[in-house]
């Protein structure tokens, strides 16, 4: 394995009696696209928090660059790149202004300024707004803005927040398309979404539910998770022209574990041994065994887990 | 040293930027002071003058008409309307037509000339305890000043009081008011307007950010207090400017050390406000907390009361106040001419004020930032 630039080891982090991260480690390793995953609430945030040094975890440490979290907060900033959903743009400011202004935070001056502000002007495309305000930007080209800020700097690590959350799928293309030229140059990406497709895309996947991690793999390794495909289970495609109609059917059936739709299919978690039977109650469908979603496989870790806290 | 303020020129850079790109809320917050100046300035006269007084004067004699016209001549009293009864002239007082009420009794000019003490009745409305307080001692003097001049029989007086007011000669309310108003409408506008900048960033996420660069603390409250620093100062001369050329109030003192002397001030508020907005989530909670300052700094800062008289309790609240540092160096020198020998106490108090509020600021603001 190359590099690690990454590394959360048993972050551990407590707000009073709120535990908001629970003992969580993982590594990234150098030039990769790490995604992470999880429903609002559930510590996505609050780990960026702690690994770019702005809380200190109640146990445990991590990583950056190979500096200490816990020690070397003020120079891990000058080497990561941030942006959330909320873009940390001066909507007041013009896109130059902008970008001079977070060039200035990050410490460039004179010409290295001037130069990769240049760069980042291409890489974004954002050259033709340059004097316009920030806030008269679409959304998609606020984005492409706030992109160009976080990496002004050239950082090695760039942590991205909820990136598309209420993105036009042209500007998320975009995006996808910088981030995966940009990791192909060696810079290493942190990120978290709400959306599965985006996850897919991912080279690896975090999964953090109720403040644990409790999967990570490549998207492949997670879809052949033991946890997601129980013994004596199969992962069934039911294509049907009113899948609506008979899904409380099918999931009343004997042998259901879980059934949800899929476009215009039903995608179930059967019993085996119970699937003959199901073929026969459903004449008019066609049945058949499938590879579990990335989707399908949070959903079966997450009921596991709302199981056993039962 | 470059580390702890890392940051400073960017964020001070951007936030004349702000300044530059929101004109409306510049002239507002510079025109508002001055106009309050104009205000105040012109409408706080604490000098009683012409009490407007009923009169009753059952006596009708020519000593009774000398007695009124030296209360007439003192300028406290301002003989308005005539009574014909007592109820009359109780009723004048009850609703407000008149403050003060003299009855000359029917048997006035006897007694005088029978040598038995004439008694004349003064009623005062004591709702406010300045006009009640200078009415009665007025009073009491033209009755002091009418009886000696019939006891003695040359009319020269054995002993007289030539009062001579100090740097204000002609007492007036502007030159003791306009130089305290300074310091109140300087502190309103300046932790306003710095503690709506910082929690402006909040609301709109781009402090979140700032928290994931290399800024530090220190950089970016001090980055943030120098435009607004210059604003305020800026904001000062034009005040004394108008306060000289408006309101005619003499600066005895050196000009240059007053503005001096206001920058520590000046760091005080900064700071002030930098601590509010590490507390506000909001623009409107930091407008409240921001407003609930100006009362302590009016009533306790010796700008209307004088400190000397409060309770020892209030006496101490007002050692904290910063206010009250700024008004003594402000009435020095514009007042009584005084040099920094006189006030380099309150300059330093201030000057360490400054430094604690922006250090409790910063410290505020990294553990908050955290979250």
């Amino acid at each position: 394995m190359s590099e690690t630039i990454i590394a959360a080891d048993h972050l551990t982090i407590r707000f009073g009696p709120v535990t908001a991260v629970n003992d969580v480690s993982f590594e990234v390793a150098k030039g990769e696209i790490f995604g992470f995953l999880g429903p609002n609430g559930s510590g996505k945030t609050t780990i960026i928090k702690a690994l770019c040094g702005l809380l200190t975890p109640s146990e445990g440490t991590g990583r950056i660059l190979g500096m200490d979290i816990r020690k070397d907060a003020a120079e891990i900033r000058r080497h990561v790149g941030y942006m959330s959903q909320k873009f940390g743009l001066y909507e007041d400011l013009t896109v130059a202004e902008n970008l001079a202004f977070y060039a200035g935070v990050y410490g460039l001056e004179g010409e290295r300024a001037a130069e990769r502000t240049r760069d980042v002007q291409k890489l974004r495309g954002i050259a033709p707004y340059m004097k316009r305000r920030a806030g008269q930007l679409s959304g998609g080209w606020k984005q492409r803005l706030a992109l160009a800020c976080a990496i002004i700097h050239s950082p090695e690590v760039v942590f991205l927040d909820e990136p598309t959350a209420g993105i036009d799928p042209v500007a998320r293309r975009a995006l996808w398309d910088l981030l995966f030229q940009l990791s192909g140059q060696g810079v290493t990406f942190f990120v978290t979404t709400h959306y599965m497709d985006e996850a897919e895309r991912c080279g690896r996947v975090g999964y953090i539910y109720l403040s644990k991690l409790i999967a990570i793999g490549t998207v492949a390794e997670l879809q052949r998770l033991p946890e997601a495909n129980p013994a004596g289970t199969s992962r069934i495609q039911i294509d049907t022209p009113n899948p609506a109609q008979i899904l409380d059917t099918v999931r009343a059936m004997a042998g259901v574990r879980e059934a949800t739709i899929f476009g215009r299919s039903i995608h179930a978690l059967v019993d085996t041994d119970q699937l003959e039977a199901l073929r026969a109650k459903l004449p008019g469908a066609r049945v058949e065994t499938i590879e579990p979603s990335l989707e399908d496989v949070f959903v079966t870790l997450t009921y596991q887990i709302m199981g056993a806290a039962k | 040293m470059r580390r702890l303020f890392r940051g400073l020129v960017p964020i001070c850079r951007k936030e004349f930027l702000h300044i530059v790109r929101d004109p409306g809320t510049l002239f507002f917050a510079l025109l508002i002071p001055i106009l309050q100046l104009f205000l105040f300035g012109f409408a706080v006269d604490t000098n009683v003058r012409q009490i407007p007084t009923v009169v009753l004067d059952e006596s009708q004699t020519q000593e009774s008409r000398r007695l009124l016209e030296s209360f007439a001549g003192s300028d406290v009293f301002k003989l308005s309307s005539y009574a014909t009864s007592p109820e009359g002239m109780y009723e004048a007082i009850r609703s407000g037509k008149a403050r003060a009420g003299i009855q000359i009794p029917f048997d006035y000019a006897r007694r005088l000339q029978d040598g038995t003490t004439a008694t004349v009745l003064v009623l005062v409305d004591g709702s406010d305890s300045s006009v009640a307080g200078q009415a009665i001692s007025t009073a009491t003097g033209v009755a002091l000043q009418s009886s000696l001049v019939r006891v003695l029989p040359d009319g020269t007086m054995p002993i007289e009081v030539r009062p001579s007011v100090l740097y204000n000669p002609a007492t007036r309310s502007a030159n003791f008011f306009v130089p305290g108003l300074i310091a109140i409408l300087l502190q309103v506008m300046t932790i306003l307007l710095i503690a709506l900048s910082l929690v402006r960033e909040r609301e709109r996420g781009t402090l979140e950010q700032l928290t994931m660069t290399p800024v530090a603390p220190l950089g970016l409250m001090v980055g943030k207090m120098i435009p607004y620093g210059v604003l305020a100062f800026g904001e000062l001369c034009a005040i004394l400017v108008v306060m000289r050329v408006v309101f005619l109030v003499p600066i005895h003192g050196n000009v240059l050390l007053l503005l001096a002397l206001s920058v520590p001030f000046l760091l005080t508020v900064l700071g002030i406000g930098l601590v509010i907005s590490t507390k506000a989530q909001t623009q409107a909670e930091a407008f409240q907390l921001s407003m609930g300052t100006i009362l302590p700094s009016v009533f306790l800062s010796g700008y209307i009361f004088l400190i000397e008289n409060m309770p020892l309790f209030f006496r101490g609240i007002s050692q904290v106040i910063p206010a009250t540092y700024y008004i003594q160096i402000l009435r020095g020198i514009i007042l009584r001419g005084a040099g920094i020998g006189e006030l380099w106490v309150q300059a330093l108090v201030l000057t360490l004020m400054g430094c604690a509020a922006i250090l409790v600021a910063a410290r505020m603001f990294v553990r908050q930032g955290a979250r």
